[in-house]
């Protein structure tokens, strides 16, 4: 295979069971010809950050309903980069509240998807992130 | 320092990325491969097969607990799930069932989609374990697809192939077709808090029976003697574990059962043997696609296409196109010798 074929670590980083937009768009970015690796619900930071190194994804996409976003996205940020992974672009989706985005965007997450968030949308911005 | 020099120092990172060029069969992962060669050949590759849903996740992460406990050696696990044949995306989710060895140095776990592969790996599976065995991971395991009687290809590289079956799968007829069974080193019946693990079991063991015939048959529920050949000494009889792999049952005896197998295949020779029929078939793989580049090259200018359309318009077979093309290979100036390496 010549060309690159975009890999993605799909995580749920924290305690909320509702795990439904996760698999949605892992089968999305499946159906625009992403491997996606699913590593299910309840992952830790540290869990994330390893399974992205063990990998070597392009992308991680994190879902969190739980309104944790803002103590879990920097641990994970941090890590990936004390791993060395700096060039990982993370997207993330789920309940996250206005006035959070610049923050979040600012610790250096790519994309945020809100509900009603159309995949299309989400596969065409992963491709262009991650375009070399 | 280079890529390799990296992983060869351990570097968890470099041995990541260097997977990622050796599965896209960059230039730069086949030079890594050829570099690495002279590292490989310490580790013991143990494939995983069976149908999906048996539990074979869950068994592999079972696996590398126990060995993790045991005696520390390094457990690299490649989990092989399928590609899609339309859009060529996967989903691996393997991982999922092996969130126990997160945390752990000592572990690797690295997802492989198909990529259109039949076999139930895909095709740089081999390659990617090498990458593994060179970087002092001992113990490799391969979790195939799953999608069930085909998959031998995992036995071809393995040293040590596990079948997993669970009760309620099929009949015994299912068990003595050809393919997946005949495949088997070690048999483990997963999931043996499920009903009907005893019809499974008497099922494999009967069909195993077929194979090897012995002293004790069971006839309309009688033991019966009769007079059976002795196996040759020094026969490797698949042994049937039983497991529930959810809560770590039966792990030990699988575990127990792959070193016996170990210690065959060492004593009987046969550990060489498939070494030897392994690196050959890889050989062979790499000569044909080097002469089929080569071979292209030395056509004239759309030979090639212009020989395909007559075959999309049946007007020639492909047994004749290539015959055709055979002929009409430029003539070559003497073969460009190459260095020695």
């Amino acid at each position: 295979m010549s060309e690159h074929t975009i890999r993605v670590l799909v995580a749920k980083p924290g305690l909320d069971g509702h795990d439904r937009g996760a698999k949605v768009v892992a089968r999305a970015l499946r159906d625009a010809g992403m491997e996606v690796i699913y590593t299910g619900l309840r992952q830790t930071p540290e869990m994330i950050a390893e399974a992205a190194l063990q990998e070597d994804v392009d992308v991680v996409g994190l879902s969190i309903l739980s309104g944790a976003h803002m103590a879990l996205a920097p641990r994970i940020m941090e890590l990936l980069k004390a791993n060395g992974q700096d060039q990982v672009k993370v997207f993330m989706g789920g309940i996250i509240p206005d006035e959070d985005m610049p923050r979040l965007k600012a610790m250096g997450i790519t994309g945020i998807y809100g509900p009603g968030a159309s995949t299309e949308e989400i596969v065409k911005e992963i491709r262009e992130a991650t375009k070399s | 320092m280079s890529l390799t020099q990296q992983v060869l120092k351990g570097d968890r990172l470099a041995l990541s990325r260097l997977l990622t060029l050796v599965e896209n069969n960059s230039p730069e992962g086949r030079a890594a491969l050829a570099e690495l060669f002279s590292h490989t050949g310490k580790a013991h590759l143990i494939g995983v097969t069976g149908s999906p849903g048996t539990g074979k996740s869950s068994l592999v992460n079972q696996l590398v607990l126990q060995y993790r406990k045991m005696d520390q050696k390094k457990v690299a696990v490649i989990a092989v799930d399928p590609s899609s044949p339309f859009t060529g995306g996967a989903v691996l989710g393997d991982r999922v069932r092996m969130r126990d060895l997160s945390g752990d140095d000592g572990v690797f776990i690295r997802s492989m989609a198909s990529r259109g592969s039949v076999g139930g790996i895909a095709q740089t599976t081999a390659a990617l374990a090498q990458v593994f065995d060179a970087a002092g991971y001992e113990i490799i395991i391969i979790e195939t697809v799953g999608a069930g009687q085909s998959e031998v290809e995992i036995a071809r590289l393995a040293h040590t192939t596990l079948v997993v079956e669970a009760p309620g799968l099929g009949d015994d007829i299912q068990a003595i077709k050809a393919g997946i069974l005949e495949i088997a080193d070690v048999l483990v019946i997963n999931k043996a808090d499920r009903p009907g693990v005893e019809h499974t079991e008497r099922a494999l063991r009967s069909s195993l029976e077929l194979a090897r015939p012995v002293s004790r048959v069971y006839h309309h529920g009688q033991a019966m003697t009769v007079k059976a050949h002795k196996p040759p000494p020094n026969t490797w009889i698949p042994p049937i574990n039983k497991t529930i792999a959810t809560d770590g049952s039966g792990i030990a005896k699988v575990i127990e059962s792959i070193a016996n197998h170990m210690q065959y295949l060492r004593t009987s020779g046969e550990w060489n043997a498939r070494e030897r029929a392994r690196l050959r078939s890889e050989t062979e793989a790499l000569v044909r696609d080097t002469l089929m580049t080569q071979f292209l090259k030395g056509l004239p200018e759309g030979a090639f296409e212009s020989a395909l359309e007559r075959v999309f318009s049946h007007s020639l077979s492909p047994i004749e196109a290539a015959q055709f093309l055979a002929q009409t290979e430029r003539p070559q100036t003497p073969r460009a010798t190459k260095e020695q390496p």
